[in-house]
């Protein structure tokens, strides 16, 4: 099975705060894998890294086996490294995330992040804008009408996939809480991805939507031949539809393994429990 | 209603309109004041809606328009000077270093060009800076050009702090409304394409926007270098109206004025951009002169009427809308054709639901 995703050593360290240390995994095609963890063990922060929002402190991503991403500690970094393999990346490799996302990489937001003054319809078409092959003058021009036809009508296609039709002139904002979720997602799916990354796509979602959106991963996955990744804190979610998990604690990966090894490990329970008796 | 049809019906209202400028034009005496009001209207229509595709419609806050503007009067009065005009106009440096002179359409163009150019190379440091710092920045671009454009070392192109006077200017109304018009057409149709979407989507979220594979960099680039390009299309057309150039014109207090035109209309409306063009130049060139002059009814001296009161009065308005109609007379919704065909559709639909309902009881 050949690896759509592999994070290789990686380390993000804002100032002295190491929020992902020493990263090591991997996503094979098709897969669903879910990134667990308590709040703050740097879930999110991995996303970020992956999709080039920020440049890790050290180590490397690769996407279908090409190096995208490669970091070393620099600058100040050099001093106040905290991490591990320090010495072992020597080039500097920081796409902008628009350029992660070209290359077949889309993702979703914990916080919702909607184009808000546009309606449902708008913010899929927006998404679509990467894939153009007009240029400045003949759009503007309007010369590009095949294109423009296409984007819309694969636009109304998600709609009716995703089941949004019916909402599609109301503005994105307006939607009831899950449906926002979902335009996300289809949101994502317009940029044509292979690779999906979900933010905790069920946060907030009542047990009848995160059941319901429980399938509509399955279903996603399987119709656009996605390889998917994602962060979830509902363990009846990731259980029922994670092929594998991993298990994220102050950073590091604590444990690893199909769901029936991770709900037996007593370092996962742990870390979940010790979180549990904090808050 | 079909969309050929809306073409029609707007194809015939431009020439409905371009027809009454005509017969105006020929009817009433050249000095009224409702011609001052249309020219000066329609220039400032143009500035304040490329000012409004950056500000309203990406989401940067650039106050560099008057800098740009200056940049197109004067590529355009430099272009322009009849060659055998250059020797009177450029009299205190033997006639100026250019001894050619290109059509009014090329350097309209050109002053357009120039501007973008200019954008292009503030844009690549300055555009990477947070908002706020792009606002200081391209403010104080404007400043800086606008002394350099009056140093004496460049006299010989700029004619230094003296006027450039004795290019051809357009006498008719029709000519800053047909120019005008076109650009913003472009506009509009740049906003409505995908680019359009992405400068919108940049505005609305620029994380966001990022994520779904927008260049931000380019995409800023672009709106700015655009927006420069029709500030400057702008500033030459201002030019001709003015049939003389001096630097001292193009201050920052301009650029507030075209501010307060984008603001009043509603950021991220065209439409509004260009009502409220019109708007700020009848209250200011017309409806309150009287407040300038002293006035006498018999005997009785009216209080306050003097010269600076109309400034004073101006500001106040200015300050009521902003403080109660924050969105502007627009917001961000655009006035057309199809919109109020929308709207009296909608009503006679209530209206027959209304009567259904009645006929039903
Ligand atoms: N830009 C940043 N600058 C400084 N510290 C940051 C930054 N982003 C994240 N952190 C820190 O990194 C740590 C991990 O944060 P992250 O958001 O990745 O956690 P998470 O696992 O996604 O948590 P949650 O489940 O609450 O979403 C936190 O301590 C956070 O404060
Ligand atoms: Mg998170």
């Amino acid at each position: 099975m050949s690896n759509v995703l592999k994070v290789e050593n990686v380390t993000m360290q804002f100032g002295g705060v190491v929020a992902v240390d020493n990263l090591n995994l991997e996503v094979n095609k098709g897969e669903i894998v879910s990134l667990i963890g308590p709040n703050g063990a740097g879930k999110t922060t991995a996303f970020n890294v992956i999709t080039g929002v920020y440049a890790p402190t050290n180590g490397a991503v690769y996407f279908n086996e090409n190096k995208i991403i490669e970091n070393h500690p620099q600058g100040k970094m050099k001093k106040l490294y905290r991490g591990e393999n320090n010495g072992k990346y020597h080039t500097s490799l920081a796409p902008t995330p628009d350029k992660i996302t070209k290359l077949g990489i889309a993702r979703t937001f914990q916080n919702i992040r909607l184009f808000k003054s546009q309606t449902v319809f708008e913010n899929i078409l927006i998404a679509k804008h990467c894939r153009r092959t007009s240029n400045l003058f003949t759009a503007t021009f309007h010369l590009n009408g095949k294109e423009e036809a296409q984007m819309r009508e694969e636009t109304e296609k998600l709609l009716k996939i995703l089941e949004l039709e019916n909402v599609k002139d109301e503005l994105a904002t307006s939607l009831p809480y899950g449906k926002q979720r979902r335009l996300e997602i289809a949101r994502a799916l317009a940029t044509e991805p292979s690779l999906l990354l979900l933010d905790e796509p069920a946060a907030g979602m009542n047990p009848q939507e995160t059941d319901e959106l429980t399938a509509f991963i399955g279903r996603i996955r399987d119709e656009f031949g996605l390889t998917i990744f994602m962060i979830e804190h509902h363990m009846d979610l990731v259980m029922e539809i994670s092929d594998r998990i991993y298990v994220l604690d102050f950073g590091k990966m604590i444990a690893s393994g199909v769901p029936e090894e991770i709900q037996n490990n007593p370092r996962v329970i742990e870390a979940y429990l010790g979180g549990a008796a904090d808050e | 209603m079909t969309k050929k049809k809306e073409t029609i019906i707007n194809v015939s209202l431009i020439v409905a309109l371009l027809a009454v400028l005509y017969v105006m034009e020929h009817t009433l005496p050249s000095t009224a004041m409702i011609f001052t009001v249309l020219k000066k209207g329609a220039i400032y229509a143009l500035v304040a809606v490329s000012m409004n595709l950056l500000n309203g419609f990406t989401g940067l806050f650039s106050l560099g328009q008057a800098g740009f503007m200056l940049l197109g009067a004067y590529t355009y009065g430099i272009l322009t000077i009849p060659v055998e005009q250059r020797e009177f106009v450029y009299m205190y440096y033997d006639g100026g270093i250019i001894h050619f002179s290109v059509p009014v359409v090329v350097a309209l163009v050109a002053a357009g060009a120039v501007a973008a150019f200019f954008a292009y190379l503030i844009g690549l440091p300055v555009l990477r800076l947070k908002s706020d710092y792009l606002a200081i920045a391209t403010l104080g671009f404007a400043e800086i050009i606008r002394a350099v454009f009056q140093w004496d070392k460049l006299g010989p192109v700029t004619n230094g702090s003296n006027l450039l006077k004795s290019y051809p200017t357009f006498r008719s109304v029709i000519f800053p409304f047909v120019v005008s018009g076109i650009c913003i057409a472009i506009i509009v149709m740049l906003i409505n394409s995908t680019y359009g979407r992405a400068f919108k989507a940049i505005r609305d979220d620029e994380v966001a926007a990022e994520a779904m594979g927008i260049n931000l960099a380019h995409h800023k680039r672009l709106a700015f270098v655009i927006s420069s390009f029709f500030a400057g299309i702008s500033g030459a057309l201002l030019a001709m109206y003015q049939t003389t150039i001096q630097a001292s014109m193009f201050k920052s207090a301009m650029t507030y004025e075209i501010l307060l035109i984008v603001v009043i209309g509603g950021i991220g409306s065209i439409t509004g951009s260009c009502i409220s063009s019109f708007l700020f130049i009848i209250l200011s060139e017309w409806l309150l002169r009287f407040l300038d002059s002293e006035m006498y009814i018999g005997d009785f001296k009216v209080p306050l009427l003097r010269a600076g009161f109309r400034k004073v009065v101006f500001s106040i308005i200015i300050m009521v809308i902003v403080l109660f109609f924050r969105k502007g007379i627009m917001g961000t919704k655009e006035f057309s054709v199809r919109g109020i065909y929308n709207f009296f559709k909608k009503r006679a639909q209530r209206k027959n639901a209304v009567q259904g309902g009645d006929s039903n009881e």
